[in-house]
């Protein structure tokens, strides 16, 4: 059993929770994941460290609550346990050389690219990050995020706050400016990962994205998680979860990721009669 | 006087058409009557050459003796003298290939029901069984375990009995390695081997779950924290694939993902979180216990169709004869000199067919079986929703990479002498990692051989 030691709720569907795991936080780094099993009757989940503290014993972990796993992990309180967490799993980020680099997360993804920024901030990197919402209610982590970058970017899609438009406009904006990044690292829903990767490919920009499709162990036994890189398959919870965004066939990533949908409906029905108000 | 019935007492079973809709074990097991008068089957034989087809050498003729005496408690601490998880072997152990292939009473007629005594022995015990095995004298000794799979758990009850302080780290939220997540509940039901492994841990045998071993501990910084010696039982769990065109379709997957889903994580059940999605026709690709297991799976969770894709005949097919003889009697479709050429898909990216062609058996290569060969033109497509790929596992590279001086071979699994002692001083391997994947009861005998070796070597030491 993992105690949850603080939790804040950082928007209206976002939760963070500082998890006690003395032995993960001790070797974790950025990039890597953890895979959580609520209760007894839970399924097996990946989300990446947000955070990592080795000297408190504790992980962060920072989630959407979007299926029946994640609404019962936001039900629990400071003081509950969780029943099962497993890692630090997946390679880290590789960061070494890395000068300038734009960091760019996408919605909650913005917890996920958050501790590459602050790696690199810590390496010596200039770190510009471009963090992208649907709109302002939504935005999440924009201290810690402003903390660890040179430049901080916020982008909304309705304009409400930050610029207007999505964080490959203001990428785009960016390189025909005259930065000249050694690495893009993006991180959020598929989609903005591929067009990303799109955006950049033509100039020549490494480009690293990680990858989340459906896992079970995470421990590279079962495959569920392969993906299409470079035309080789890859596990992505032991090759990855990072790639090179300019290698991953996205649309591939995108049809496996929806396998489960009919599946899922279901269960957001069936949970709403037992748990009462989640959905909301 | 002995019982000379040419035939084995038979086992009662759930019939096909019942059994093939639910996840309930399919045979049943012998009643009293039943097991003693298969017991009285046996002759007895001074020369004893079934306990010889044994990998870790049960007492066989004692412990059936017992049986005829009707002392079921004195039959069971024979048995665990030598086997720590007797309710497993006499379901999955394939014996028609070990102790009951030799067996006098099999030369002219039916071998003695070695296993189902076995299994008869262990679920008395489990249900009758009164008194709890003593926690023996501690000798002062740490040795950690990595993996509570067979080979690990015998490795970890052995050392246990003889006085060694005992840690398995497991990394699945269960222990029991392939006994959980690979092998389903109609074979061999969790509550067994949940009761096994707490008969382990009340020797004093400590499992510590959730722990990736070269994740958040190494091999090394295991003898920093005052382990004597290692023993690595991480088995073969690494799922191959074809590397045919549509295997990145959705619809395609290996066997250990969806057994995962099924046993592990009990995606059948109600109530339980993990989906699973409910194909109309399934091709399950292969012809081992994996392949059998994935379709008679596949059946109960509502399949209409379900096929075993094999590029040799029957006579070659791998899996234990009475799994193959149940999956047809299931009405499992084989499916024989059939080898897939690729994966056929719909625009959203989902199996809608499979591409196949018939083989036939050229002539013997190095393996002295006779090579299958494609036949030209002969390419059809087999109407399925879904495919299983059975193919074989390899050991996960984890551990090797992640440790200095763990040689292994060309295909991954780890080099040891025959004392199971790896190239790195103290740590010792067994198992499906060692051999690559085999069976439950040969990694219970290379972790029983690996206990052995590790007294010997905590013993030495402390001499020098």
């Amino acid at each position: 059993m993992f105690k949850i030691v603080a939790k804040r709720q950082l928007n209206d569907v976002v939760t963070l929770m500082e998890v006690e795991a003395p032995l993960i936080a001790r070797k974790a780094r950025a990039g890597q994941f953890i895979i959580f099993r609520v209760d007894e009757v839970g399924e097996r989940v990946p989300l990446t460290i947000a955070d990592f503290d080795a000297e408190k014993g504790t992980i962060t972990i920072i989630f959407q609550a979007v299926g029946r796993s994640t609404k019962k992990l936001a039900l629990l309180e400071a003081g509950d346990s969780i029943q099962d967490v497993v890692g630090p799993l997946g390679m880290p980020t590789h960061l070494d050389g890395i000068k300038k680099a734009a960091v760019i997360g996408g919605g909650v993804g913005c917890a996920i690219a958050y501790p590459s920024a602050k790696a690199l901030h810590r390496m010596g990197a200039k770190v510009d990050m471009i963090a992208g919402f649907r709109s302002k209610d939504i935005v999440i982590l924009e201290d810690e995020m402003r903390a660890v970058s040179d430049n901080l970017y916020i982008t909304t899609d309705d304009g409400s706050y930050g610029e207007q438009g999505f964080v490959t406009d203001k990428l785009k904006a960016l390189i025909e400016a005259g930065n000249d990044y050694d690495c893009v690292i993006a991180i959020g829903p598929v989609i903005m990962m591929k067009f990303v990767s799109r955006l950049t490919e033509p100039y020549g920009i490494r480009t690293i994205v990680s990858l989340n499709p459906i896992m079970i162990d995470g421990t590279g036994m079962c495959g569920g998680c392969r993906v299409s890189v470079g035309g080789e398959i890859k596990f992505a919870c032991v090759d990855g979860p990072d790639f090179d965004g300019h290698q991953v066939d996205f649309d591939e990533l995108m049809k496996r990721n929806n396998f489960y949908r009919s599946e899922e409906l279901n269960d957001t029905n069936h949970i709403c009669r037992l748990g009462g108000d989640v959905n909301a | 006087m002995p019982n000379m019935s040419p035939k084995k007492v038979e086992m009662p079973h759930q019939d096909a058409q019942i059994r093939n809709a639910n996840f309930e074990e399919v045979a049943l097991g012998y009643t009293e009557e039943m097991a003693k008068e298969e017991a009285a089957r046996c002759l007895n034989c001074k020369h004893r050459p079934c306990v010889n087809g044994c990998p870790v050498n049960v007492n066989i003729p004692d412990f059936i003796q017992q049986v005829v005496a009707g002392d079921y408690e004195k039959a069971y601490e024979i048995i665990t003298g030598t086997n720590s998880l007797p309710a497993v072997c006499g379901r999955v152990c394939p014996q028609e290939k070990q102790c009951e292939q030799l067996c006098v009473r099999g030369i002219k007629h039916e071998p003695v029901g070695i296993g189902r005594l076995e299994r008869f022995v262990a679920d008395w015990h489990m249900q009758h069984g009164a008194q709890k095995a003593e926690k023996p004298a501690p000798n002062g000794h740490k040795i950690a375990v990595i993996g509570a799979g067979p080979a690990g758990l015998t490795c970890a009850g052995d050392l246990a009995r003889k006085g060694y302080e005992v840690t398995i780290f497991e990394s699945f939220h269960l222990p029991g390695g392939v006994l959980v997540y690979g092998i389903p509940q109609f074979r061999l039901p969790k509550e067994i081997v949940k009761k096994e492994i707490h008969a382990l841990e009340e020797l004093g045998v400590e499992i510590k779950t959730d722990m990736v071993i070269g994740k958040i501990l190494s091999v090394d910084e295991i003898f920093e924290m005052g382990y004597e010696a290692v023993f690595i039982g991480s088995g073969a769990g690494l799922p191959s694939f074809l590397g045919m065109e549509g295997e990145g379709l959705v619809g395609v997957y290996s066997a250990n993902e969806f057994l995962t889903r099924i046993n592990l994580m009990k995606a059948y059940e109600e109530g339980y979180d993990t989906p699973i999605h409910r194909s109309k026709s399934v091709a399950v690709i292969g012809g081992g216990n994996v392949a059998m297991d994935a379709a008679r799976c596949a059946k109960r969770l509502g399949a209409e169709k379900v096929y075993i894709v094999y590029r040799r005949s029957e006579a070659e097919i791998p899996a234990r004869g009475e799994e193959i003889e149940h999956a047809k009697e299931e009405g499992i479709i084989f499916k024989l000199l059939t080898n897939p050429v690729r994966i056929l898909g719909d625009e959203n990216g989902l199996v809608n067919g499979m591409e196949c062609v018939k083989m036939q058996l050229g002539e013997p290569d190095e393996s002295g079986r006779r090579r299958p060969e494609p036949v030209e033109g002969s390419n059809f497509v087999l109407d399925v929703d879904s495919v299983i790929m059975a193919i074989g596992t390899s050991p996960n590279p984890l551990i090797r990479t992640t440790t200095d001086g763990l040689e292994a071979n060309r295909k991954g699994c780890l080099v040891v002498k025959d004392d199971m002692q790896t190239t790195k001083e103290g740590v010792y391997a067994g198992g499906d990692a060692v051999t690559g994947a085999a069976t439950v009861i040969l990694a219970m005998g290379a972790g029983k051989t690996a206990a052995d070796s590790i007294d010997e070597y905590v013993k030495q030491k402390h001499n020098a």
